[in-house]
């Protein structure tokens, strides 16, 4: 049976663990509004590169179609995947990760016909030490990453399937649902194949110079833009999983503390009795 | 006078919203003024100002806009851009610096050399910045 300094120290300990998660909890709660906010400001440019994006790609009958939009045989798929830096956010990363692995062996029989692009520390030691090809990575993002930040990524990404280096290009990341629960996301990026939903309202514009020299510079825009999206989404999400980890970790202190105060207590009293024994014993002994 | 609504929307959230008489852009086709009731059009953007004419013709807004694409539809026209600030919005010292960098990168690539298009971007971003956060306050438009 432990001491009752020990336990003591053990108690002490605890609390000072409790602290820091509960700290790391609020933090992560403030920082949890703030990518809310941002995603909300982003959702407005979203909305509105969508509307022209699809009203363009489903009026559009002329001509070659856009390579971005168009589906080609599919020789090599480049997935992206979104995890964090840190960890401590419970099963957020591992989520991503063990699908990505699952998807990788059902799909692919050899390393040529995939690649990974991987942002966030966790998910870069992972798929290293499991020996996957990447493409590149990315692990300096901030938790409020400002489109400056993650357009260099996003260019590569959208780059690598500009060259026909890949085909297809997927994205797998953590959405935001609300802030107790994440929702597991696979999207297909490129090529562009679930933009031609036919917009509310059908307005016929004109296009200047023409179509083909508007959807240029605009399929690049929007395809950045979904990354961007994509990461402000993921980044929510990691701090609404880290929130209800820390939460849980906290609450788990709590529970330690006080069977580990029951302990003390317990230990406290029998040393009190013992005592008592004694004293009372040695008084008979002296009659 | 009629006017119609505009909004300046980046990822960062909107920059401008407003009712505005004139709208003036340089497209990639050339200078562009819209007007209300201009007909649905889309055209991409050049790095270059954007002149916001309000109600009353003393009052313009200046805005950087850095490529991206302004939408005009029936009652509204939209400048979407990846990067873009209203010229009081515009931090001067951080533009100074990267035309700075971007001239000096200039000077040490040849044309042909990897990175010489971005620099060249940079310089232009910069210099787009510095100019309209240099135009005088207020401003008669002849």
């Amino acid at each position: 049976m432990p001491s009752m300094r020990d336990i003591k120290e053990k108690i002490n300990s605890t609390k000072k663990t409790r602290k820091i998660t509960k700290a790391m909890q609020m933090v992560a709660a403030a920082k949890l509004s703030h990518a809310q906010e941002r995603a909300g400001e982003y959702a407005a440019y979203a909305d509105k590169l969508k509307e022209v994006v699809s009203s363009i790609a489903s009026g559009k009958k002329s001509g070659g179609k856009h390579p971005m939009l168009e589906s080609r045989p599919v020789k090599k798929t480049a997935y992206l995947v979104i995890t964090e830096n840190r960890g401590l956010a419970g099963a957020y990363d591992s989520n991503v990760l063990k699908y990505t692995q699952n998807l990788i062996a059902e799909k692919h029989q050899s390393k040529d016909e995939y690649t990974i692009i991987v942002t966030g520390k966790i998910g870069l030691n992972f798929f290293e030490k499991r020996g996957y090809p990447i493409a590149f990575s990315k692990t300096d993002l901030e938790d409020e990453p400002t489109f400056d930040d993650v357009i260099g990524l996003a260019r590569q990404a959208v780059g690598l399937f500009d060259d026909k280096k890949i085909d297809e290009l997927h994205i797998i990341y953590n959405h935001f649902v609300n802030a107790i629960s994440q929702r597991l996301v696979d999207n297909q990026l490129l090529p562009l194949t679930n933009i031609e939903s036919a917009p509310a309202v059908k307005t016929n514009y004109i296009y200047e110079p023409d179509e083909s020299d508007v959807l240029e510079s605009l399929l690049p825009l929007y395809a950045e833009g979904q990354v961007y999206g994509a990461i402000l989404d993921a980044k929510a999400a990691e701090f609404a999983a880290r929130m209800t980890a820390m939460r849980s970790a906290s609450d788990n202190a709590s529970d330690i503390i006080d069977h580990l105060s029951l302990a003390y207590n317990r230990a406290r009293q029998a040393a009190i009795t013992q005592q008592i024994t004694e004293i009372v014993g040695g008084a008979a002994a002296l009659e | 006078m009629s006017t119609v609504h505009t909004e300046i929307v980046t990822p960062a959230g909107k920059i401008f919203s407003g009712e505005v008489h004139m709208v003036s852009v340089r497209a990639k086709s050339g200078e562009l003024g819209i007007l209300p009731h201009h007909i649905p059009l889309v055209a991409p953007l050049e790095i270059a100002q954007v002149r916001l004419k309000h109600e009353d013709e003393k009052i313009v807004d200046y805005a950087a806009v850095h490529g991206g694409f302004i939408q005009v539809s029936r009652d509204a026209i939209t400048i979407l851009s990846e990067a873009a600030e209203m010229k009081n919005d515009i931090d001067v010292e951080r533009a100074k610096k990267a035309k700075e960098e971007a001239e000096h990168q200039l000077s040490t690539l040849h044309e042909s050399s990897e990175g010489y298009p971005e620099a060249l971007l940079k310089l232009k971003r910069a210099n787009l910045r510095l100019d309209t956060a240099a135009i005088a306050d207020p401003v008669a438009e002849s």
